[in-house]
C-alpha cells in the first residue's frame, strides 16, 4: 500500500510539473498574473508530492519490507535504524528521487520566498524548473522506479554495500545534491533570462544568493565525501582524480566562477553574457556529472553498452538541456546589452582572470576525464589519465590562480593600482618567502616544491588578514575604531576573506599530507612495538566482537610518545556476513591538525596480523580549509544586502557601506 | 555518490578480500629501491580498478605488478625501462600519466591552448574597446530620460 501511494504521489508530481512547465508561459505571453501565478502552487504541491513520496520509500525501507525490490536489495532487518535510513539513497533509484526531492525543494523555495521578484521571471524561472523536474520524473518512473514489488517476496534482504553504512557516507549524497540540484535555480534564471531578453544588475542580485547556497552545499559535500574516502577506504589517500569525483568538481570549479562573475554583474553591470553562459554550464555539469555517475559509463564503455537504457535516457536528456540552452544562448546573447566598461589592472580584470583560470581548471579536468572514453570509442586507444596527469596540468593553473587570490580584493573596482596592491601586500609577501626559508631550512634536502606550496599558502592566508586589516584600520586607528569599523563592514567582506583565507588552509595541509607523510607497513604480533615520526605504537592483542549485522576483529594498540602513555587506538576489520564482504575501520588519533592513522590488513596463521600506520602531518587541514570557505559562504550569504528577499537597506545606511 | 560506485566496482571486482595495498612482505630490502619502486607504482593504474594505481590497490593484479615492478627494479632496469617494460606487456592502459604523443595531444596542449587563447580574446576585445573609445555610454533614450525625471521627482518629494 505504501510502496504504491508513493508511486501514484511520483506520477502526480509529474502531472503537476507537466502543467508548471507550460501554464505559466502562457500567462506570461498573454500577461495574465492568474495564469503565471500557477507557477507558484503547482511549485508547491509539486514538493507536496515529491516528499510524500520520498516518505514512503524511507517508511519502506525502515518498516524493512522486502516486497520491494528496492529494500530486498539495499537493505537488512538487522541493519541499524540510521543506516535503514541512509540506505534509502545509498543506491540507483533511491538516490535519483533524492535528486528530485531537492530539485522540487529548490523549486518550492523559489515559489515561497520569490516574492520580490518581477511576476513574469518568476513564471518562467518556476517553468524551466519544471522542464528539468519532467524529465528526471519520467526518467524515474521509466527505468529507475524504486517502488516496484517482487512476486515472491523473500525474507531476508540482501544488506548495503558495508563500505556505505557509514556515517559520512549518509550525510554525503544529500550534500553534494543539494549543490549539484542548487545550481540548476542559476541555470532556470540564465533561461528565463533568456527568453525575457532582459537581464541586468537586478538578475544577478537575484541569482547569487541562490548560487552562494548551492556553492556552500557543494563545497562540504566534497570536503565531506573526502574525508569519508580518507578513513573509511583505509589506506588514508583522500583525493583519486577518480571520473566519480571530478563529476562533483567540475560543477565546482564551474560555480566557484560563477559567484565571481555574477558579483561583477551585479555590481559593475559587465560580464552579463559570460555570467548567463556560466550559469548554464555549471548546471549542465551537473547533469553531466549525474549522467557519468548514474549511466555506469564511466566504469567500462562495455559496461554501458549492455544496459544501455538508463544511459541513454539520461543522455538524451543531457543533449536536450544542454544542446537546448546552448542554442538559444547562441541565438540570444548578442542581443543582450555590454554594460560597465573598466580597465584591465582592476577588480574586474582579477575577476576576469579568476574566471579564465577557473574555467581552464574545469577544461582540464573534463578532458581528463572523458578524453579516454573518446578514445577507446572513436580511435580504439585504451588510455588511462590519474593523478600523475593532473598534478602536472590541474596544480599549476590553481597555483596561478592562489598567487593572485590576494590582489583581487584589494585591487579597486575599474581601475586599480597594481603597484600600490603590491606595496600593500609586501607584509603578506615577506611572510610568504620567511615560511619559504624556515620549511626549506628545516627540512633541507627535500622537495623542493613542497617550501614555495607551503609559503604560497600562508601569502594566501596573510593577504586575506592583511585586506581585513586595512579595511578596519587596523593598527593605524586605535582600537576602538577598528572594532567598530569590523563591526560596520558587510558580511560578504568578512565571508571573502574567510573562503580565501580557506584556500591557503587546504593548500598547507594538502602539501604538507603528501610531502612528509610518514608510514610503517609491517606484520605485528601482540607486544611488538612500531615506531612512527616519533611515536611508539604498542600491538597488545587482537579480539573478537560481534557487532549488529557483522562480526569485526579489533587490534589494540598503546600509544605513547618519549615514554607518556597517550591514548589506545583500536582499528578493527568488520566481515559482513550477507555480502559476504569486509571493511576497514582506521583508527585515527587526532594531535593538534596531525593524525595518526591505523588500518588493518589480513591476519595470519600465527596470529601475527598485517599493519598499516600512517602519520599524516596537518592532514586535518585540507578539510578546515573548505569548512572555512563554506563558513565565508555562510557569512557572505547572511549579508542583509545578499539575503534572499531582503528588504532595501536604509538610504543612510547604504551612504555609509564602503564600496567594494 | 563519488566513491561510490569505486567502492561497488572493486567489492564486484574482488570478491576475495584482501589485504590493503603494499604489503610488508612485498617491501624490497633497499631502500632507495623501495623508493623507486613506490615512486613507479603511483604512475601505473591496476587495470582492473577504476582508476586506482597499484600502491593504493588492494586488487591480487595490483599485487603482481608491485612484484613485477620491484623484480625488475632489482634486476638493474631505470625506472623509463621498467615502464616501456609494462606498456609493452600491458598496452598504455596501464599509465596514469599518458605519453605525450599523436593521440595524446590535445589532452597535454589543452590547458596552454585554452589559456593562450583566452588571454588572446581578452586582449583583442580590450584594444577594440580602446579603440573605438566606447568609454561613453549611449545616451539615454526618451523612455529612459523621462522615467528617470519621474524617479528624480519623486526622489525629491520622499524628502
Amino acid at each position: 500500500m505504501i510502496a504504491e501511494a508513493g508511486h501514484y504521489a511520483l506520477v502526480l508530481a509529474l502531472a503537476l510539473a507537466l502543467i508548471q512547465s507550460f501554464v505559466p508561459l502562457i500567462g506570461a505571453r498573454l500577461r495574465d498574473p492568474a495564469l503565471m501565478n500557477v507557477a507558484r502552487s503547482t511549485a508547491l504541491a509539486q514538493l507536496l508530492f515529491v516528499g510524500a513520496s520520498f516518505i514512503a520509500l524511507v517508511t519502506l525501507h525502515v518498516n524493512s519490507d522486502f516486497s520491494v525490490a528496492n529494500v530486498y536489495e539495499n537493505s537488512h532487518s538487522m541493519k541499524p535504524l540510521i543506516y535503514k535510513i541512509t540506505g534509502v539513497w545509498g543506491n540507483h533509484e533511491g538516490s535519483m528521487l533524492l535528486w528530485v526531492s531537492i530539485l522540487a525543494l529548490f523549486g518550492g523555495l523559489v515559489a515561497a520566498f520569490g516574492n520580490n521578484l518581477p511576476l513574469s521571471l518568476r513564471a518562467h524561472v518556476l517553468a524551466v524548473q519544471a522542464w528539468i523536474a519532467s524529465a528526471f520524473y519520467l526518467f524515474i518512473l521509466i527505468t529507475s522506479n524504486p517502488f516496484l514489488r517482487i512476486v515472491n517476496p523473500p525474507i531476508e534482504g540482501r544488506d548495503l554495500n558495508p563500505v556505505l553504512q557509514d556515517i559520512g557516507l549518509a550525510v554525503h549524497p544529500p550534500m553534494l545534491y543539494l549543490g549539484y540540484v542548487g545550481f540548476s535555480i542559476s541555470f532556470s534564471f540564465a533561461i528565463a533570462a533568456l527568453i525575457e531578453g532582459r537581464i541586468d544588475a537586478a538578475w544577478a542580485r537575484w541569482v547569487r544568493p541562490w548560487t552562494l547556497m548551492a556553492w556552500i552545499f557543494l563545497t562540504l559535500g566534497i570536503a565531506m565525501g573526502s574525508y569519508w574516502a580518507y578513513y573509511e577506504l583505509g589506506w588514508g589517500g583522500w583525493w583519486f582524480w577518480d571520473p566519480v569525483e571530478n563529476a562533483s568538481l567540475m560543477p565546482w570549479l564551474a560555480g566557484t566562477a560563477l559567484l565571481h562573475s555574477a558579483l561583477v554583474m551585479e555590481k559593475r553591470n559587465a560580464l552579463k553574457v559570460w555570467t548567463i553562459l556560466l550559469s548554464i554550464l555549471t548546471f549542465s555539469l551537473s547533469l553531466l556529472g549525474t549522467f557519468l555517475v548514474r549511466s555506469g559509463v564511466i566504469t567500462s564503455v562495455h559496461a554501458f553498452a549492455n544496459d544501455p537504457t538508463r544511459g541513454v535516457f539520461i543522455l538524451l536528456i543531457l543533449c536536450l538541456f544542454i544542446g537546448g540552452s546552448l542554442s538559444l544562448f547562441a541565438g540570444r546573447a548578442t542581443s543582450l546589452k555590454q554594460g560597465g566598461l573598466f580597465a584591465p589592472i582592476s577588480r574586474e580584470g582579477a575577476l576576469v582572470l579568476n574566471n579564465l583560470l577557473l574555467t581552464v581548471a574545469c577544461a582540464v579536468v573534463l578532458f581528463g576525464t572523458l578524453y579516454p572514453l573518446a578514445m577507446e570509442v572513436l580511435a580504439d586507444f585504451k588510455m588511462s589519465v590519474g593523478a600523475p596527469f593532473y598534478n602536472l596540468t590541474f596544480v599549476p593553473l590553481f597555483a596561478l590562480l592562489l598567487l593572485a587570490v590576494p590582489f583581487g580584493p584589494m585591487l579597486a573596482w575599474k581601475r586599480g593600482d597594481l603597484l600600490g596592491v603590491t606595496q600593500r601586500l609586501l607584509a603578506a609577501g615577506v611572510a610568504g618567502l620567511v615560511v619559504i626559508a624556515i620549511v626549506w631550512g628545516w627540512t633541507r634536502g627535500g622537495s623542493a616544491l613542497a617550501p614555495l606550496a607551503i609559503g604560497l599558502g600562508v601569502f594566501v592566508i596573510a593577504g586575506a588578514v592583511t585586506d581585513m586589516a586595512e579595511r578596519t584600520g587596523l593598527f593605524r586607528l586605535p582600537f576602538m575604531t577598528t572594532l567598530h569599523r569590523a563591526r560596520g563592514l558587510p558580511r560578504s567582506a568578512w565571508g571573502t576573506a574567510f573562503a580565501h583565507a580557506g584556500l591557503g588552509v587546504a593548500l598547507i595541509g594538502i602539501v604538507c599530507e603528501t610531502t612528509w607523510n610518514s608510514e610503517y607497513i609491517a606484520t605485528m604480533k601482540p607486544n611488538d612495538v612500531a615506531q612512527v615520526a616519533g611515536y611508539e605504537l604498542k600491538l597488545d592483542g587482537l579480539l573478537e566482537r560481534q557487532g549488529p549485522n557483522y562480526r569485526e576483529m579489533i587490534a589494540q594498540f598503546n600509544v605513547s610518545r618519549d615514554g607518556d602513555m597517550l591514548s589506545v587506538m583500536t582499528p578493527s576489520k568488520r566481515s559482513f556476513t550477507t555480502r559476504g564482504s569486509s571493511t576497514t575501520e582506521a583508527a585515527l588519533l587526532t594531535r593538534g591538525a596531525s593524525q595518526l592513522y591505523i588500518s588493518l590488513g589480513d591476519a595470519t596463521a600465527e596470529g601475527a596480523i598485517a599493519v598499516r600506520i600512517y602519520h599524516k602531518p596537518l592532514v586535518l587541514m585540507i578539510w578546515w580549509g573548505p569548512v572555512l570557505m563554506a563558513f565565508g559562504g555562510v557569512l557572505s550569504l547572511s549579508d542583509r544586502r545578499l539575503r534572499v528577499g531582503a528588504p532595501k537597506p536604509a538610504r543612510a545606511k547604504q551612504r555609509l557601506q564602503p564600496a567594494e | 555518490m563519488r566513491r561510490m560506485m569505486a567502492a561497488l566496482v572493486a567489492l564486484v571486482l574482488l570478491a576475495a578480500p584482501a589485504a590493503y595495498a603494499v604489503q610488508p612482505d612485498e617491501i624490497m630490502s633497499d631502500p632507495v629501491k623501495e623508493a623507486r619502486a613506490r615512486d613507479l607504482s603511483r604512475e601505473l593504474r591496476c587495470m582492473v580498478c577504476q582508476n586506482q594505481s597499484i600502491d593504493d590497490s588492494d586488487a591480487p593484479l595490483a599485487r603482481d605488478l608491485r612484484l613485477l615492478v620491484r623484480e625488475r627494479i632489482a634486476a638493474g632496469d631505470s625506472n623509463s625501462q621498467v615502464l616501456d617494460f609494462l606498456v609493452a606487456r600491458y598496452g598504455e592502459f596501464v599509465l596514469l600519466k599518458p605519453r605525450f604523443e599523436r593521440q595524446t595531444l590535445l589532452l597535454w596542449l589543452l590547458a596552454p591552448l585554452l589559456l593562450a587563447g583566452g588571454g588572446f580574446a581578452l586582449w583583442r576585445q580590450n584594444r577594440r574597446r580602446a579603440q573605438t573609445g566606447v568609454d561613453v555610454p549611449p545616451p539615454l533614450t526618451q523612455d529612459e530620460q523621462a522615467r528617470l525625471a519621474a524617479l528624480m521627482s519623486d526622489d525629491a518629494t520622499s524628502r
